[in-house]
């Protein structure tokens, strides 16, 4: 069993985050109180039941297939912290 | 020790729809960086993606054509992993309920032997974006582009023993997506590529060893290379006393080397879940039977015709059928001319000749039907000789427009039936070469070939050729 701190370390290295101390702290009380709710409803008897995977109960919700126009590319990287006239710029990674 | 090697596939195919599993942007390849984006497919929050309705059809045309069960319940889910090519940090996916499973593909090696290949499971996904590495520095240049492409991942179960066996799987898959219509698979625009899950044991072994995984190989040639070296590589390793380390390792074709990848275990920690944004797909009965009865005669169903009733061998017909274009314009060409072992002659010889010496594809291929069917015809009625009849064929070959009638017409290419005219030519020819007529009474029959060849120059190379062998033959048997 993983200690509520490696947990949040483990979540946060999955999202590259960075937590300083008082991040970490703050996240292992929230975090806990979040699996600690998950703990009641581990408790439940749900013997028979199928899981849900959707709130309503709707199916078959497509579109046909047509090119509709896309963004202007100013648009989509408007936003970026940093940015070439074409693309985002992120750190090299190399898989 | 003899060793077997142990090999699975998971290929990724991207459907050719016309816009993205999600939204409305453009598939198309090779756009500028990052212009067929919307907020769905750059991965902005609040967004609604909607689930195109002709890649679940694509996708059940696949399942239905590798014979797999299909899953009349369908639900996606997000796959999560933080990688700069994948703006949302999640990929939509299918993990609990594949829409496809349990099929089984029977497929022929180049070497002429036909094995199954079993299919674990086929799901439907979008594929990510591209990143272009900077040469100057140490960032990247994220495109989009590609980001909600549909594709689908065939998972074979660990079925192949060598490269050709692979080989083989992969050209049915190739072939069969394209007869239906599915997929460009162009291998080097990405559109098909696979991941192949290696391991090795000890012959006769019926444990798995364990095994390491290359991703996205994406050439056939490439393809064949990794799976040579990694067998190698790890069997050299077994047989030295070390370990296989289950890993990722990248492919380096121009090193001709694959390489471990270091990545750390908690990347493969992808936090699956049911993906909320799209409701669940229910498969009608009728819709599947609809697509059932429309899938037309597939690669490997010509190949069987075409051996059964035209009486071509196995390989012969595997050439034929194993590009759409090329089937098409045989049939079209032995339906016109009712001689398909004639056209099916000139396709497999004259024409995959120039195809391979002018660098031209089946797809690029510009035969009339037509013409091709009037030129067979003339050859078999004798109207034009085979000699003869190999020039006008580059000429089909050439052009679509050319007249194949006009031609021998106008350029005075009839086949010469002219008994009496070859008579007079070939003994010209006997009576000019006497010493050569002497070597052929002594026995020295080779030289015979010789008074074949001039009389046929003195024509042109246009008589009938059994006619001139019957007439110098007789000739040469009564000179004295
Ligand atoms: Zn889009």
């Amino acid at each position: 069993m993983r200690t509520a701190k490696e947990i949040v370390e483990y979540v946060a290295e999955l999202s590259r985050i960075k937590l300083d101390e008082d991040e970490t702290e703050k996240m292992i009380k929230e975090l806990g109180e979040v699996i600690e709710y998950m703990d009641i409803l581990q408790g439940l008897d749900t013997e028979g039941v199928e899981p849900m995977s959707h709130v309503f109960p709707i199916t078959n919700v497509m579109r046909e297939d047509e090119v509709t126009p896309s963004f202007e590319r100013e648009d989509i990287l408007r936003n970026a912290p940093e940015r070439t006239d074409e693309t985002l710029v992120v750190p090299k990674t190399i898989e | 020790m003899t060793w077997e090697t142990v090999i699975g596939l998971e290929v990724h195919v991207e459907l050719a729809t016309k816009s993205k599993i999600f939204c409305g942007c453009s598939t198309e390849f090779g756009g500028a960086p990052n212009t067929h984006c919307c907020p769905v497919c750059a991965g902005m929050p609040g967004t609604l993606p909607v689930l195109n309705k002709k890649v679940l059809e694509y996708a059940l045309v696949a399942g239905i054509a590798l014979g797999c069960k299909i899953n009349r319940y369908n639900k996606f889910d997000r796959k999560n992993y933080f990688y700069p090519d994948l703006p949302k940090a999640y990929q939509i996916s299918q993990l609990y309920l594949p829409f496809a499973r349990d099929g089984r593909v029977e497929y022929v090696t180049r070497s002429g032997q036909k094995k199954v290949a079993r299919i674990r499971e086929i799901h439907m996904e979008e594929d990510a974006g591209k990143l272009i590495h900077s040469p100057y520095g140490d960032v990247s240049y994220p495109d989009f582009n590609r980001c909600g492409v549909p594709l689908i991942e065939i998972v074979s179960e660990p079925d192949f023993r060598d490269s050709e066996e692979v080989l083989g799987y992969l050209m049915w898959l190739k072939s069969t997506f394209e007869y239906l219509g599915i997929s460009d698979v162009r291998m080097e625009e990405g559109s098909m590529r696979a991941d192949i899950n290696l391991s090795v044991r000890p012959g006769g072994s019926d444990r798995f060893g364990v095994r390491t995984e290359m991703k996205n190989i994406n050439s056939f040639k490439a393809i064949e290379r990794a799976i040579i070296d990694e067998s190698k590589r790890q069997i050299e390793l077994l047989e030295a006393g070390g370990r296989v380390i289950q890993e990722t390792r990248k492919w380096d074709d121009n090193k001709g080397r694959s390489f471990s990848m270091r990545t750390k275990e908690n990347a493969q920690d992808y936090r699956y879940f049911p993906e909320p944004n799209i409701p669940p797909i229910l498969i009608s009965e009728e819709l599947l039977r609809t697509l059932a009865e429309r899938q037309p005669e597939l690669a490997h169903e010509k190949r069987e015709r075409y051996i059964r009733e035209y009486g071509l061998s196995d390989y012969d017909a595997g050439l034929l059928t194993e590009k759409k274009a090329l089937a098409e314009l045989f049939e079209r060409t032995a339906d016109l001319c009712s001689d398909p072992k004639e056209t099916a002659n000139w396709m497999l010889g004259d024409m995959m000749y120039l195809m391979n010496r002018d660098s031209v594809t089946a797809e690029e291929l510009n035969i009339d039907p037509a013409q091709f069917a009037d030129f067979v015809i003339a050859v078999r009625n004798g109207i034009i000789n085979r000699t003869v009849a190999k020039s006008v064929f580059e000429k089909i070959f050439a052009s679509h427009d050319f007249n194949v009638a006009k031609y021998i017409e106008e350029n005075n290419l009839r086949q010469i039936d002219d008994a009496g005219r070859i008579r007079r030519i070939a003994s010209e020819v006997i009576a000019e070469n006497p010493k050569t007529v002497a070597q052929y009474k002594s026995g020295k029959t080779k030289v015979f070939a010789f008074f074949i060849g001039q009389t046929m120059r003195r024509l042109q190379g246009k008589a009938n050729p059994s006619l001139v062998n019957e007439i110098v033959t007789e000739l040469l048997n009564h000179a004295d």
